[in-house]
């Protein structure tokens, strides 16, 4: 016997165990609206309908996949993207009754042959942002999803009473059931419904359900996210994974629904019913092979998830500590992956979805609860990811437990760990500098690095306390800046330029100071500040590969799009990147990772049946993004002022932080601004910071006219009608609003490019009506 | 349940093997009812110089872990069996095999391996094959970073 190895039979986690009378917990059920639907097959990817229900009206019903909407949505996010123009209005906002929750699968996803293909994409209009935001989750849900007979789930309406919807693939039947007795926080919820709606008392049958759920935290602010359950037969506990950004979970419980549970009835690894089997298993089996021989050597992950980055961000100065002001910190070891690594549970598999081999969903077991209402129960707390340790730094909590706490009392109040951590690290600075206190933080000293007060936050919020400041707090860091110069507590400026937010949702943990590329692909983003559309920072910053605003430009059309497709097909972007060929630095475009890349053309080829090239990839991609940013231009959003980020993420807000890399900031004075050493001695930290500030606003305009140009919009950074038909996205209400944005723009004089170009520079064309042609 | 302590494994006799494949033949009858051995086989004669090796599972089970669904387990008599009906295909036992033993044919989706069946071992006209009963502990660890893809 392998030594550590450990029979499935046998391992215990050592958590509290929970007796619940499910009996009467389900007897207390009123079926709300039953639907019985044909039980089809999935065919080459596709279920070919979806599934839209209405809580309002107790409508439920069947939406056909047309070739069409293949042809142009591709699936998943894409095709969340069409349900939703095809519902929703401009005004529509996170609250309104027609708004919609969607969860939506992609072709791929279900595959079990190749590493991170269980993904589900989830969308809605954010409490945070106003637009669409979308968000991506491991879990089983998606696959059920689609093996009971769906490619998407679309909730439109709000029930009146706590509901529970089931997808019972076993029967052929939707059901909408009130549920007044359960638990509302994930981890007791997602144990309960497992267990109720498992058709037998056995782990296998448990293992064919999966529950979305969120939580007390997700009623009472805008960090709302969603559970996905995965139940585990190794640990017997189902665990979660979280579509985080964005407050989905937040519709979700405004919808009134306790949670959505998908049960199949039965599956094997061809239910996608792929039309190259044998393909499919020849490249995923060789994606395997390099985990299996490389991961140890990159990142990793098998053995520590993502945490790998904490140390590495650290080494590069990109760790955000103390809202984002410093990028490494000397007490930043005690969160390295292997503080971490000793408390995971080292069995195996630790997949989100079967076949993954990346295995990154790392778990510690039987962790005693410290606070809150579950203290001093022992629970399985999922993660903690590197963007949860990266809040932890960002709020200066340095002891990997209180991080464990942290993650454990965010999941299960269904909160967002990146924006609750993003959020509270702002206030803590804000506290820092007196403009928040403890009386204005109704008797909270949230100071860096006070766990207690963090914890003592999120109970509160949890608990729907009503006190002023508890109440902003959770609505975000939009939100709490308006309200604290509402107040006239502080400096706007310092508020606005500290606050980690752009289009109202908070930053995910990377520092970019030093990387202009990393700030578009923050800024000039969809839905928000979130690294999924790119992550350009070692590219620009370590190995200045793309340092022209061209390249720059380049790299912030291609990434983005290339990252969108993951989200079209079900798919986790990890294995394309966070494990590469022995070979890879030897190709042509090593950052493009190209025999992946190749994998995936072979790999939607053989699920599909298609036959497409690695550029017809792209342009799925860029089909499903212009519509977005189009959407977001139809809700009134989508323009330059839209795509603003705080001044945090340029540059040195405060003279502590200049003064922190006093070196690094004077050499570039000299170096890009151009001023003599002389002048910088006579100039005091103030002018230097200023000087910077007005050179670094400057230049990110830049950027944004140069990605504009190069993606087809406008200069005010709108998608033209001629970049839509050329795409075929030709839909004929889409175009003519589009025409009359622009025509808008133009006449109040906002079709111009953002940046300041002096001697020797240019724009990137000086024609006017430059997309006409 | 007492742990398994020994397993059989099987042991090859290159001197006495000549090559004909009739092992292999018998392997595939037993996993897909066919003649045709080669890829739907477990056990694989490899020809090497003047002489033959043999490549097949010897029962490690580091694949026990690798199973997402638990289709993969240890039997009473020692051996790492594969349930058909629980696997669902992924194969990340194939991919993380150190020696390459958990086979995948293009018939069907799920791999198969060696049971220790002894069909082989009762189809070879020359006895070159033979069931040994080894102490589990003493098969050799393999750390699966070490290995070379094969």
């Amino acid at each position: 016997m392998v030594e550590g190895q450990i029979p499935i039979e046998e391992y215990e986690t050592g958590n509290t165990k929970h007796r619940w009378d499910l009996k009467k917990i389900k007897t207390a059920h009123h079926i709300v609206k039953k639907y019985e639907y044909k039980k089809g097959k999935v065919e080459k990817g596709y279920a070919n309908r979806t599934l839209y229900i209405n809580l309002s009206t107790n409508e439920i019903k069947e939406k056909k996949v047309t070739e069409d909407m293949k042809k142009k949505f591709t699936g998943g996010r894409g095709f969340g993207l069409k349900l939703l123009w095809d519902s929703i209005k401009p005004t529509t906002r996170w609250d309104s009754i027609e708004n919609e929750l969607i969860i939506t699968t992609g072709p791929l996803c279900g595959t079990t042959q190749y590493p991170g293909s269980g993904k589900s994409l989830c969308l809605t209009i954010s409490p945070s942002t106003d637009i669409i935001c979308d968000s991506n989750v491991g879990g089983f849900f998606g696959p059920y999803l689609k093996f009971a007979g769906f490619d998407a789930i679309e909730i439109q309406g709000k029930a009146k009473h706590d509901v529970v919807i089931i997808v019972d693939g076993e029967k052929g039947e939707i059901r909408v059931e009130t549920a007044p007795l359960e638990e509302t926080n994930s981890h007791l919820l997602a144990e309960q419904l497992t267990h109720m709606y498992a058709s037998e008392d056995t782990d296998k049958s448990r293992q064919k359900i999966s529950v979305v759920s969120a939580g007390k935290g997700a009623e009472h602010s805008y960090w709302g996210c969603l559970n996905f359950s995965f139940y585990d037969i190794r640990r017997n506990v189902p665990r979660l994974k979280q579509a985080g950004r964005g407050g989905l979970g937040t519709v979700l419980r405004n919808k009134n629904i306790k949670a959505i549970v998908a049960k199949v009835e039965q599956f094997d690894g061809v239910s996608n019913n792929p039309a190259d089997p044998v393909t499919l298993a020849k490249v995923g089996t060789k994606l395997h092979r390099e985990i299996r021989d490389l991961d140890r050597y990159q990142c990793n992950m098998r053995a520590v998830g993502t945490v790998h980055l904490v140390e590495i961000m650290d080494e590069y100065d990109l760790l955000p500590t103390e809202n984002y002001r410093f990028g490494s910190f000397p007490k930043a070891s005690k969160i390295y992956s292997p503080e971490f690594f000793k408390q995971f549970t080292k069995i195996i598999p630790d997949g989100c979805w079967h076949g993954c081999t990346m295995a990154c969903a790392k778990t510690v077991d039987g962790f005693t609860v410290k606070t809150g209402p579950y203290k001093g129960q022992k629970v399985t707390v999922d993660g903690p990811e590197y963007e949860t340790c990266g809040c932890g730094s960002n709020m200066s909590l340095w002891d990997p437990f209180w991080i464990l706490e942290f993650n454990f009392y965010c999941d299960t109040y269904g909160l967002d760990t990146i924006s609750t951590g993003t959020a509270i690290a702002f206030y803590m600075e804000m506290y820092e500098y007196g403009i928040l206190n403890k009386k204005r933080c109704d008797g909270l000293e949230l100071c860096f690095g006070n766990a207690d007060a963090t914890l003592e936050l999120m109970h509160r919020i949890a608990k729907g306390d009503k006190a002023e400041f508890i109440q902003i707090a959770g609505k975000g860091i939009r939100r709490v800046k308006d309200w604290l110069i509402k107040k006239g507590w502080g400096d706007p400026q310092l508020i606005n330029d500290c606050g980690m937010e752009s289009k109202g949702l908070e930053y995910s943990e990377y520092v970019t100071k030093e990387s202009l590329a990393m700030q578009g692909g923050y800024g000039l983003t969809l839905k928000g500040p979130q690294h999924d559309e790119a992550w350009l920072i070692f590219m620009d910053m370590v190995n200045n590969a793309i340092p022209t605003f061209e390249d720059k430009a380049e790299a912030l059309h291609y990434f983005p799009m290339w990252r969108t497709w993951f989200g079209l097909n079900g798919l986790c972007k990890l294995p394309w990147n966070d494990v590469e060929p022995a070979n890879n630095a030897e190709t042509d475009e090593p950052s493009k990772v190209p025999e992946h890349v190749q994998n995936y053309v072979d790999y939607q080829n053989a699920v599909t049946g298609w036959n497409v090239d690695k550029e017809e990839l792209i342009l799925q991609s860029e089909r499903c993004y212009n519509w977005q940013r189009a959407m977001n231009v139809w809700m009134g959003r989508g323009r330059r002022k839209d795509d603003w980020i705080p001044y945090r993420s340029m540059g040195p807000v405060t003279e502590m932080e200049y003064n922190s890399r006093k070196e690094r900031y004077d050499k570039q004075l000299v170096e890009k601004l151009g001023l003599s050493e002389k002048q910088i001695e006579k100039m005091d930290t103030k002018e230097k910071i200023q000087k910077l500030y007005d050179y670094r606003q400057d230049q990110y305009q830049k950027l944004a006219d140069a990605v504009y140009y190069r993606r087809g919009w406008t200069p005010n950074g709108v998608p033209t009608p001629q970049k839509m038909k050329q795409l075929r996205m030709d839909d004929p209400k889409m175009l003519k609003m589009l025409q009359e944005k622009i025509d808008e723009d133009e006449k109040a004089g906002l079709s111009i490019w953002g940046g300041k170009y002096g001697h020797g520079e240019k724009p990137p064309t000086i024609e006017k009506h430059y997309w006409e042609k | 349940m007492d742990k398994p302590k020994t397993v059989k494994i099987l042991k090859f006799h290159p001197e006495k093997c000549d090559g004909c494949l009739t092992c292999e033949q018998a392997c595939s009858q037993v996993h897909f009812k066919t003649e045709e051995g080669g890829d739907k086989s477990a056990i694989k004669i490899i020809k090497q110089g003047d002489s033959y090796k043999m490549h097949v599972c010897d029962q490690r089970g580091l694949c026990l872990d690798m199973c997402p669904v638990g289709a993969l387990t240890r039997k009473k008599n020692g051996v790492v069996w594969l349930d058909k009906k629980t696997c669902i295909g992924c194969q990340a036992c194939v991919g993380f095999c150190p020696i390459g033993a958990m086979r995948k044919s293009e018939a069907r989706i799920e791999p198969f391996k060696c049971i220790s069946c002894g069909a082989c071992v009762r189809a070879c006209p020359k006895s070159a094959l033979e069931l040994t009963e080894v102490k589990l502990d003493e098969i050799p660890e393999v750390v699966y970073h070490k290995q070379g893809a094969e």
